[in-house]
């Protein structure tokens, strides 16, 4: 009887170790953290390029994330991709007037959308729309745009 | 040439009966799982013979790989500037692949040589024939709880692997090579996914440790009842066992990455 | 009991003494495996109550005909019944149930090696039957005595004795309270101590509870003197039946061979191969 109680034991000691390492992968290696699925107010954005831009890019405010993508669409009748956004709850008092751009996060890095808040004294609501927005930097057409000046200069 | 065509077909029908057969076994098991509602011991017993005892080496194997893709990542990575993408590269690749993979691996060669050794000695020294006098079904006694603890056992294992090796690759790159201790895990956590990446690899896994204790239960039950016969078996056990992990990987991975 | 010649002629069944008397009826057994024909056209009768004996040369397919009529194979033509059921016909509920009253002694013992002693024998009945921890206990501690064993309780089967094994199987296979029990070989590589114990305990076993005992061996001195009956095959067809005393009077050449162990007769020593010179002259010229 005491072989089969450290057998108990051991069983045990395996399932909490187990668990405690799928718990840990969960929330310290993948992203279920930053999942508060649901929670949040929705606010789109029309972008007439939104480059490599990606559901679940963060959409962030002098840096600090304030939300994620949530998703992408494409409207037919104004050749425009409108974006989803989710913000957190507690950021709630963003300007009317906000402005939406889509970054790159370095050199090759993904893109992210970053607001620049505006003057207005009226929040955004959810299923409002932001009306100023930049489209993504496509690399391609930055180079051409620089060749262009270049030789027009010489 | 009529001789090579014969042992042809022979070869052909004979793996023909030996799937069979092993597709027998299987769902005799799978009626056999009900019965152990009332005898959780029974999986208790194999839960540790097949989980426990497995901890070690996939502790040891999961510092090491984690420690050497901390290595080699950071060689690669730095070249390019990106050495605080080291995290996401040492998780992403323990998470998806290296965890669920190289533990099932470990457990087909320790655990399913165990099981198909004793299976396999089991019906050498009749002890399956004696329960079966005993109006013992062996298939469901025996032979169920060990595929149920192969099955639960596994995914434990492989979290056990990746955690381990995470932080083996944190060990290298943050503590020996300077990454940011910050941008390693932030950059991580950014990446990985908890429904693609860490979902996807416990079921990965869930399905290594099924396939795996299948295999090693079929060749101890389907052995030559001889010592030979169960060296065989036992050899068997871990190349079929191998490839099969190998091959489902490469299945498993289309199916889930493949956007 | 017809005489029999180098390729013996099946022997006329005596009459069946009394129908409800017999227990176990093989009617026109045959069997095969791999291609060798291991029973042809078997017919014998096993008697309740009483100690039947099955002896033959090895390779005779003893074993196989325990297993047969324990159901773990079946026949390729022909009647196995016992108790009255076919066993070729029963669903495997069925066969199960009629296998709980049958008990069978293996040739290796098929104890449990992850059990002990105890348990070993606690396991058809904890399988069975839901007792009370106090009264398995005191069932089992009783088998256990019965074979003379109690103090071995706690040990674990790979410290047993060849023989000791033996009688854990026994006090085992009778844990169920059998209507019958079969013995594979039982007497095989015992010393002639455990071999006296092994005797005296099956003969005392089948007298106790009225069981009948049906014992498959070839050590032919141990055999006969327990037995009531005794059927001896060879190349899958009965040879000779009868009490031990008729098997001592008979005087086929074939059997007098078996009984005495003479090394040639009928059997020959040489299996069947070419002329020796005509191999090794063959040999030399490859």
């Amino acid at each position: 009887m005491v072989k089969t109680r450290t057998v108990e034991i051991a069983v045990g000691a395996f399932m909490v170790i187990g668990l405690v390492a799928l718990f840990f992968l969960a929330m310290h290696v993948s992203n279920l953290n930053q999942l508060t699925s649901g929670e949040g107010y929705r606010i789109t954005a029309r972008f007439d390029n939104i480059g490599s831009l990606k559901v679940r890019a963060p959409v962030s405010m002098a840096g600090v994330r304030v939300g994620r993508v949530e998703s992408i669409r494409y409207d037919q009748q104004r050749f425009q991709a409108v974006v989803t956004l989710r913000i957190d709850d507690e950021f709630n008092a963003i300007p009317l007037d906000t402005f939406a751009s889509i970054f790159t996060a370095g050199l090759l890095g993904e893109k992210y959308i970053g607001l620049d808040p505006g003057g207005s004294l009226e929040s955004l609501a959810d299923g409002d729309q932001i009306e100023h927005t930049q489209s993504a930097l496509v690399l391609e057409q930055m180079i051409g745009r620089f060749l262009l000046n270049k030789a027009e200069e010489g | 040439m009529i001789n090579a065509l014969a042992s042809l077909g022979h070869w052909a029908l004979n793996t023909l009966a030996t799937s069979g057969r092993s597709l027998l076994l299987l769902l005799g098991m799978l009626a056999g799982l009900t019965s152990l509602l009332r005898r959780p011991r029974l999986v208790l017993l194999q839960i540790y013979s097949i989980g426990v005892l497995s901890i070690l080496i996939v502790v040891v194997s999961g510092l090491f790989v984690g420690m050497v893709l901390g290595l080699q990542g950071y060689y690669v990575l730095s070249r390019f500037g990106a050495a605080e993408s080291l995290g996401v590269m040492v998780a992403a690749s323990l998470v998806r692949e290296l965890g669920p993979v190289v533990s099932a691996l470990l457990v087909a060669g320790r655990a399913g040589s165990a099981l198909t050794a004793e299976i396999g000695l089991m019906k050498t020294t009749e002890q399956l024939s004696g329960l079966e006098m005993m109006a013992v079904d062996p298939v469901k006694r025996v032979l169920s709880p060990r595929l149920l603890g192969g099955f639960l056992s596994m995914p434990l294992l492989a979290a056990l692997f990746s955690a381990i090796g995470v932080l083996g690759g944190y060990f290298v790159g943050v503590g020996l090579l300077g990454v940011d201790s910050g941008a390693f895990w932030s950059q991580m956590q950014a990446q990985i996914d908890f429904s693609n990446d860490l979902v996807n690899g416990v079921i990965k896994s869930l399905v290594f440790g099924f396939v795996v204790t299948w295999i090693a239960l079929f060749e101890g039950y389907d052995a030559v009842p001889t010592a030979t016969g169960i060296s065989r078996a036992t050899t068997r056990t871990v190349v079929n066992g191998s490839l099969a992990v190998l091959a489902l990987d490469f299945v498993l991975t289309a199916l889930m990455f493949g956007d | 009991m017809t005489a029999a010649s180098a390729r013996p002629p099946q022997p006329t069944m005596t009459p069946a003494p009394e129908a409800s008397s017999v227990l176990v009826r093989v009617r026109g057994l045959c069997f095969s495996r791999d291609e060798q024909v291991i029973f042809d056209h078997l017919d014998l009768d096993i008697e309740r109550g009483k100690v039947t004996a099955i002896m033959g040369p090895s390779g005779a397919g003893k074993t196989t005909l325990l297993k047969l009529i324990g159901g773990l194979l079946r026949p390729d033509a022909g009647r196995i019944e016992v108790d009255g059921q076919d066993i070729g016909t029963l669903s495997r509920r069925e066969l199960f149930e009629l296998r709980i009253r049958i008990g069978m002694l293996f040739q290796s013992g098929a104890l449990l090696t992850d059990l002990n002693v105890f348990e070993n024998i606690a396991y058809p009945l904890r399988e069975h039957y839901r007792l009370p921890e106090s009264v398995l206990r005191r069932l089992v501690l009783m088998k256990l005595e019965a074979v003379g064993l109690r103090g071995a309780a706690q040990l674990m089967p790979s410290s047993l004795s060849g023989g000791m094994a033996r009688r854990v199987a026994l006090a085992r296979a009778v844990a169920l309270d059998p209507m019958m029990i079969m013995y594979d070989e039982p007497f095989t590589g015992q010393d002639p101590i455990s071999m006296g114990v092994l005797v005296s305990l099956i003969r005392q076993l089948n007298d106790a509870s009225a069981m009948t005992s049906l014992l498959v061996s070839h050590d032919v001195r141990e055999t006969l003197s327990i037995a009531d009956q005794a059927y001896l095959i060879a190349q899958g067809r009965l040879i000779c039946q009868g009490t031990p005393q008729e098997i001592a009077r008979e005087s086929s050449p074939w059997v007098r061979q078996f009984v005495d162990g003479l090394p040639d007769g009928p059997v020959h020593f040489h299996y069947p191969a070419p002329d020796l010179a005509a191999s090794l002259l063959s040999e030399a010229h490859r």
